[in-house]
Formats: structure tokens, sequence, C-alpha cells
């Protein structure tokens, strides 16, 4: 009985951060690419910088009218979103954020390549959505969803086999027990590489050919409305938060700091997070969007070079200190 | 493997008319995959072929996990999961994909494809039964496929076919290679020149 509270309690306070932090993350954006731009938006709902509009926005978006168009798939349209979504769900479970037993939704031995797979499966939520609309425009998102993909998947693996090398061992816990301060210039190239392939993976600016809204609408989700659409963006600030989390564990060192590590652990670890996130944003905000050849070009000529030269640094400085 | 197996192989008797909840689970999870498959290869539409193929494939995962195996599973999602049914998708986008019926999704070999693929499954129920006759795995207890157990089998038992395997997928890369530039502008120099190496950087 008291196993299954357990477990039951952790689901709990994994599904309520499932549900907080992409929310926080998407108001953040607003506000942050607000005054970048100096253009404030709306600043009186609820008083202090309107943040009471996040809660006006959802409840908008639940009075909608569901639609699904009359040539679509119906079935596989109105499957994509879950698709698209609980996968990030899954992902969370296994992250780490603070050093003891309990700071972890579920230990899972191949941490690493559980939150990779389980992230790829995401993908196939924007496939269905492309596909199912009936819609030229979402087609073209689909595809361009599926190259991108198939581009940055390998990068991404490859600098997270890096820091496996590394520790030692693939689980997401015992990757953080064999930290050291010096990882964190020796992982850098590593890091950036996850982070960067990380972003394409979830199409985020400068990576957002699939939904750029100036040539295709919005790719994939064009047909999409209320509820089913808050489930997408929902989707890529949950992508967010687990790609910022990820790194943060990975390449960052998750709950270790210059000090306090012990009882604050937790506190670094959001903080690196939350530090990330903010980076994303701000990536959205101060630069173009690459064109198609230019993503693949990136992603075959740049990074998985990068990533490969990663590993053979590895290798060799865990030869050399062993 | 066998070996490892046989080292986790409980003293007390088995039978297969006391099962336990993992066994149970185990069967269930095995209909609905078998049932995902038959889908696969019977549904008329294209996207939805594929579809099922992610749902009979997710399905193979959850068996390997039940087993115990757990690095399997993890990358037979990030695998077939992730990558394979992504690609098949790809293509079918890329050419032809209709949404509902298409009739000419049907082949005359069909009854051809049945008996080689009858062949082929009974060969492997053969091999697999005949191999693990007396092995069994206390799905109970810790994970005896995990990823240290499996890397260690892997690269002390099994270290030449595992290395046969990668050289043979490496030139199987560099045929593909060989193969989308054989197409280069001095064979056809109609075709737009930004065709070739478009296509080899895109893969």
């Amino acid at each position: 009985m008291n196993d299954a509270l357990d477990v039951a309690v952790r689901l709990v306070v994994v599904f309520v951060v499932f549900l907080v932090l992409p929310l926080v993350v998407g108001q953040t954006e607003h506000k942050v690419m607000a005054h970048m731009q100096g253009r404030l938006g709306p600043m009186y709902a609820g008083g202090f910088h309107g943040w009471a509009q996040l809660v006006a926005d959802g409840v908008k978006f639940a009075q909608k009218e569901d639609i699904v168009p009359a040539a679509a798939d119906r079935r596989i349209f109105q499957l994509a979103p879950a698709v698209a979504l609980l996968p990030y769900l899954l992902v969370l479970v296994v992250i780490p954020i603070g050093p003891s037993e309990g700071a972890v939704g579920q230990v899972v031995d191949a941490g690493i390549f559980f939150v990779l797979a389980v992230m790829g499966v995401g993908v196939l939520g924007s496939l269905m959505a492309g596909w199912a609309s009936a819609n030229k425009f979402s087609l073209l998102g689909g595809l361009r969803t599926a190259a991108q993909l198939l581009a940055y998947e390998l990068p991404m693996l490859l600098a997270a086999a890096s820091v496996a090398m590394a520790a030692g061992t693939v689980s997401l816990p015992g990757i953080l027990n064999a930290f050291h301060w010096w990882w964190l210039p020796w992982q850098i190239v590593g890091a950036l590489v996850f982070f960067v392939a990380g972003l394409a993976e979830l199409q985020r600016p400068p990576f957002d050919m699939p939904v750029a809204d100036s040539e295709i609408i919005f790719g994939a989700y064009t047909e999409y409305t209320g509820l089913r659409f808050a489930l997408f963006l929902l989707a890529e600030y949950a992508g967010i938060v687990v790609l910022c989390g990820l790194t943060t564990v990975l390449f960052l060192g998750g709950w270790h700091g210059p000090w306090g590590a012990d009882g604050l652990g937790w506190v670094w670890t959001l903080l690196k997070t939350a530090v990330l996130a903010f980076v994303v944003i701000w990536l959205r905000v101060s630069y173009p969007r690459l064109r198609e050849d230019q993503l693949q070009k990136l992603a075959w000529t740049t990074l998985i070079p990068l990533a490969l030269a990663q590993i053979a640094l590895t290798g060799i400085v865990k030869v050399a200190i062993s | 493997m066998s070996a490892t197996l046989a080292q986790a192989a409980l003293t007390a008797p088995q039978g297969f008319l006391s099962p336990n909840g993992v066994e149970i689970a185990f069967l269930l999870v095995g209909i609905a995959t078998l049932g995902a498959a038959v889908m696969t290869v019977t549904t008329r539409q294209l996207v939805h072929a594929a579809l099922w193929l992610v749902v009979a494939l997710g399905g193979l995962a959850v068996e390997y996990l039940l087993l115990t195996a757990e690095f399997i599973a993890w990358v037979q999602v990030l695998i077939y999961v992730g990558s394979i049914v992504v690609l098949l998708l790809f293509g079918l986008m890329l050419t032809k994909a209709p949404i509902g019926r298409s009739p000419d999704a049907d082949s005359g070999n069909r009854w051809v494809a049945l008996a080689v693929a009858v062949a082929a499954a009974g060969t492997l129920v053969w091999v697999v039964v005949d191999a693990f006759r007396t092995s069994w795995i206390d799905l109970d207890g810790p994970a005896q496929g995990s990823t240290k157990v499996s890397g260690e089998i892997l690269f002390r038992h099994w270290v030449l076919p595992f290395e046969a395997l990668s050289v043979l997928l490496l030139a199987a890369l560099v045929g593909a290679i060989v193969l989308s530039r054989k197409s280069a502008p001095d064979d056809a120099p109609g075709d737009a020149p930004a065709a070739a190496p478009r296509e080899t950087e895109s893969r």
C-alpha cells in the first residue's frame, strides 16, 4: 500500500510539473519577446504585467469550436495532438532534479536511451497531423518535419553518447553522480551540438522551417482549432522544458552547484533549466529562419562532424585519465 | 547468451498452466501486437499501414520490457519507431499518400508473400525454441537484460558478429551513397545541376 501511495504521489507531482512549467515558459516567452521587441501587448489583465492574460487565453482556446476538415482522416487527425504531447510527459518522469532518491519520478536503467527514444516518438504527432489534415500546406509541414528529424536525430544521439562514455553509464542519475566541474569545458562542444539539435527537433526558431508561418501558414497545425491546437502549443513548450532539463542534466551538472548542493540541488537544476529556456526564447527573437538546404547542411556538415570529434576527444581523455 | 540466461534459471520447475501477472500481460500485449501486425499488412490505406506498424513495433518493445530486457526495448523504440517509421512516412508523403483507400495497394504476390512469411516465422520460432529450451527468466526479480549485462554479453561473447554487422552496415551505407550519386550531371547534362548534390545531402 505504501509503495502504491509513493508511486501515485510521484506521478501526481510529475503531472503537476508537466502542467505548470510549460505554461510558465510560454508566459515568459510572451513577456521576454514583448520587451525585447519593444511592443508590450496585453499589460492590464490581473495587474502585474498582464499575467492573467494566460488564463484568458486558456479560456479562449477551450471555447473555440473544434473543427475537423471534411476531407480529413478523422481519427488520425484527432489522435495527433495526444501523440505529440504524451511523450514529453513520459520523458519528464525520468529527469532527476535533485541528488536524493526521491528527486526523480522513476529511475530508468537506460535513461538516455529512454528519453531520446520517447522524444523521437513525439514527432510522429506532427507527421500524423500533417498528413491527416488533407491540406497541401500541412503536408509540406509534415514533410519538412520528417526531413528535419532525420537530419538532427543523429548528432543528438552522438552528443549524448559522448556524455555516456565520459560517465561510464547511461542512467541519468548515474551520470550526475559521476559529474565533475571540469566536464563542462570537456563536453562543451557536445553540449552545443545537443542543444542545437534539440532546438531543431522541437522546430523552434531558427529551425522553424516546418511551421514557417510566412510560407506554409502553420505547417502541420494549420487546420487545428481550439483545444487540439492548444495541445500542440503545449507540446512545444513542454518540449522546451524537457530539452533544457536534459541539457542541464547531461552537460551542465544538474543539481551540482558551486555551493549549497546538499539541500538546494533542485534549485540549481531549475535555475539552469530556466536560464536555458531563456536562451531558447532569446534565439527566437534574434535569429532569422534557416532555409531548408541550410538546415540540412548545418546538420550533416557541421553538427555531425563536431559530435564525432567530441566523441573522439572524450575517448582520448577517458583513456588518458584511467 | 543462453549461458547467462541459464545462470539465472530458477531451480523450481516452471509450468505454463500457472501463469503470473507478468505472463498474462505478456500474452495480452502479444495478441495486440499480432493484431496490429495483421492490420499493417491487410489495411488498404497506405499511411494507416505505417501507423499500425508503429503500434506493432511499440507492442514488441513492451514485450521486451516485460522480459526485463530494458535496454533492447528502448533501442527498439529509438530505431524502429523513431527513425524507420519516420523514414517510411517521409517516403509515403513524398510520393503518394492519399487519404482513404488505395485500390492499387494490393499485390498479386500475396499468397507467395504469405508463404514466405510463414516459412520465416517458422524458422525463427524453431531457432528460438531450440536455443532456449531449458532457460527460464525470473520476471519478478531484478532486470537481467539491463544495459550493463547486455553490454558485457555483446562485447565479451559476441564481438565478432557485432563487428561483422557494423562492417555490413557500413558497406550498405557506402553502397547507398554510390547509388544516389550515379545520376551525376555528366550523365544527363539537361537535368538541373543542383538536384544531384541536394539529393545526397538530404539522403
